[in-house]
C-alpha cells in the first residue's frame, strides 16, 4: 500500500496513551470502584500504607481483611496471587480499607493493643487456620514458643507446621505471628524479615525484658498457650 | 498464570479505551461510555480466557455499548450506521485534539469506525471488520479512505 505508515496524522491518532490526562483517569477509576462495589462485584479491594515497616499492602474482601503484605513479599506478586487465588476482580480502593489502615497505624504508634477489624481468613486452610486462631490469643506484649502454640492447637508434635502457619500467615501484624519465638528464646523467622519481627516485639516492649526467654512474658500469661510444657 | 488483577487492566488499557470512546461517541459522552464499558468488563472479567487480547475485548465492549447508546436515543437501522453525528459543538471540545475529533465525526460511520478501531485502538483489520460487520478487506479500504479524507480536511485547515 502506498499509505505512509508514519506521519503526523497517524501519529496523533495512535498517541492514545499520551493523550489521556491523569485527572480524568483518576475520576473514572473511582467511579468504577463505586459502581462495582454498589453492584457487589468488587471481590477484592486493596491499598498501600506507608509505615515504619515500609510500604504495606492491605487487601480486603467484603467479608473482611484478607491480606497484609510486607514490601519484601513484592506487592505485584501478592496482587497476582490474590487475583489467582481469590478473584481477578481486584481494584485499588483505599477507602474500603480505611478501618484496617487506621488500626494498623494506631498499633504502630502504640495507641492500640487489639485489632477490631473483621478478618477474612479464606487464604488459610485446615491446621494453619487453627493455628491463626490460637495466635490471636497471645496477648499484646507477650510471646509464646512454636511448641506451646502447637500444644495449644491440639497437635503438640506439629511444631514445624506451626512454623509454616506463621510463615504463611496472610494477615501478619493483625494476627500476631511475630509473638511466636523459638523455645530457646531466639526469634525464629518472619515473613516481613527478622528486623520487622524484632521491631514489633520492641514496640510491644516484649523483647528487651529479661523475662522473654522464659516465654511467660512480663505481663502475667492469660492463656495456657503461654505456658511452655 | 491466570488473569492479572483488573487494576492492571484499567492502568494499561483505560486511557486507550477513553480515547476510543471520545472518537466514537464524542467528548461529551465519552466518560459515561468508558464507565459503562469498564463496569461491564469488570463484571465479565473472571470468565475471560487468560490468553485473550484484552484490548480487543474492551474495544468490542465499548463498540457494543456505543451501538446500544445510539439505538436507545435514535432510530438507528444498522450498527455501523449508528455511530453518532458530529459532537464538535460540545463545550468540552477545547481539548487539544478537538480538530481531529471534529474531522473524525464528519467521516461516514464506517470510515470513522475503521480509522478509530485500527489506528486509535490498534486492532488488526480482521478484528475491525468483525466489529463493523464487514470484511477485512473492506475495513482496510474504509480506513484508507478515512485517513485520506482526514488528511484532506485537516490539511485544508492547516493542521497537517
Amino acid at each position: 500500500m502506498s499509505t505512509p505508515r508514519h506521519d503526523r496524522l497517524v501519529d496523533s491518532l495512535c498517541s492514545a496513551e499520551a493523550a489521556a490526562d491523569g485527572g480524568t483517569m483518576a475520576s473514572l477509576h473511582s467511579r468504577l470502584v463505586d459502581q462495582a462495589a454498589a453492584e457487589g462485584l468488587l471481590d477484592v479491594a486493596y491499598r498501600t500504607l506507608d509505615s515504619t515497616l515500609g510500604s504495606l499492602l492491605l487487601a480486603a474482601t467484603p467479608a473482611g481483611l484478607l491480606r497484609v503484605a510486607y514490601p519484601s513479599e513484592g506487592h505485584d506478586r501478592v496482587l497476582a496471587d490474590l487475583a489467582a487465588r481469590v478473584s481477578p476482580r481486584l481494584l485499588h480502593a483505599p477507602a474500603r480499607l480505611d478501618v484496617a489502615a487506621r488500626e494498623i497505624e494506631e498499633y504502630l504508634a502504640r495507641r492500640r493493643r487489639h485489632f477490631d477489624v473483621t478478618l477474612d481468613l479464606q487464604l488459610a486452610h485446615g491446621f494453619r487456620r487453627v493455628v491463626l486462631a490460637h495466635l490471636r490469643e497471645i496477648d499484646y506484649g507477650a510471646t509464646a514458643s512454636y511448641k506451646a502454640v502447637a500444644a495449644a492447637a491440639g497437635r503438640p508434635k506439629a511444631v514445624r507446621a506451626v512454623g509454616t502457619a506463621c510463615a504463611t500467615n496472610p494477615v501478619p501484624i493483625v494476627v500476631p505471628c511475630h509473638r511466636v519465638l523459638r523455645s530457646d528464646g531466639t526469634l525464629g523467622g518472619y515473613a516481613g524479615g527478622i528486623e520487622a519481627k524484632r521491631g514489633l516485639l520492641a514496640l510491644e516492649s516484649a523483647i528487651e525484658r529479661p523475662a522473654t526467654r522464659e516465654l511467660g512474658s512480663p505481663t502475667p500469661p492469660t492463656g495456657e498457650i503461654l505456658t511452655e510444657s | 498464570m491466570g488473569l492479572p488483577a483488573f487494576e492492571l487492566v484499567v492502568a494499561e488499557h483505560g486511557p486507550v479505551v477513553l480515547r476510543v470512546c471520545r472518537a466514537v461517541v464524542g467528548p461529551h459522552d465519552a466518560e459515561d461510555a468508558w464507565s459503562e464499558t469498564f463496569l461491564a468488563a469488570f463484571a465479565a472479567y473472571p470468565r475471560l480466557r487468560p490468553d485473550s487480547d484484552v484490548r480487543g475485548w474492551l474495544v468490542t465492549i465499548a463498540h457494543r455499548k456505543a451501538v446500544d447508546r445510539i439505538r436507545a436515543t435514535a432510530r438507528a437501522p444498522m450498527p455501523v450506521d449508528a455511530l453518532p453525528e458530529s459532537t464538535a459543538s460540545d463545550a468540552e471540545a477545547v481539548e487539544p485534539d478537538s480538530e481531529l475529533w471534529e474531522a473524525l465525526a464528519a467521516l461516514p460511520p464506517k470510515q470513522r469506525g475503521a480509522v478509530v478501531y485500527h489506528y486509535v485502538a490498534g486492532l488488526r483489520y480482521a478484528e475491525v471488520g468483525g466489529l463493523l460487520e464487514t470484511s477485512e478487506a473492506a475495513a482496510r479500504r474504509a480506513a484508507a479512505d478515512g485517513i485520506a479524507s482526514l488528511r484532506s480536511t485537516l490539511g485544508r485547515k492547516g493542521q497537517l
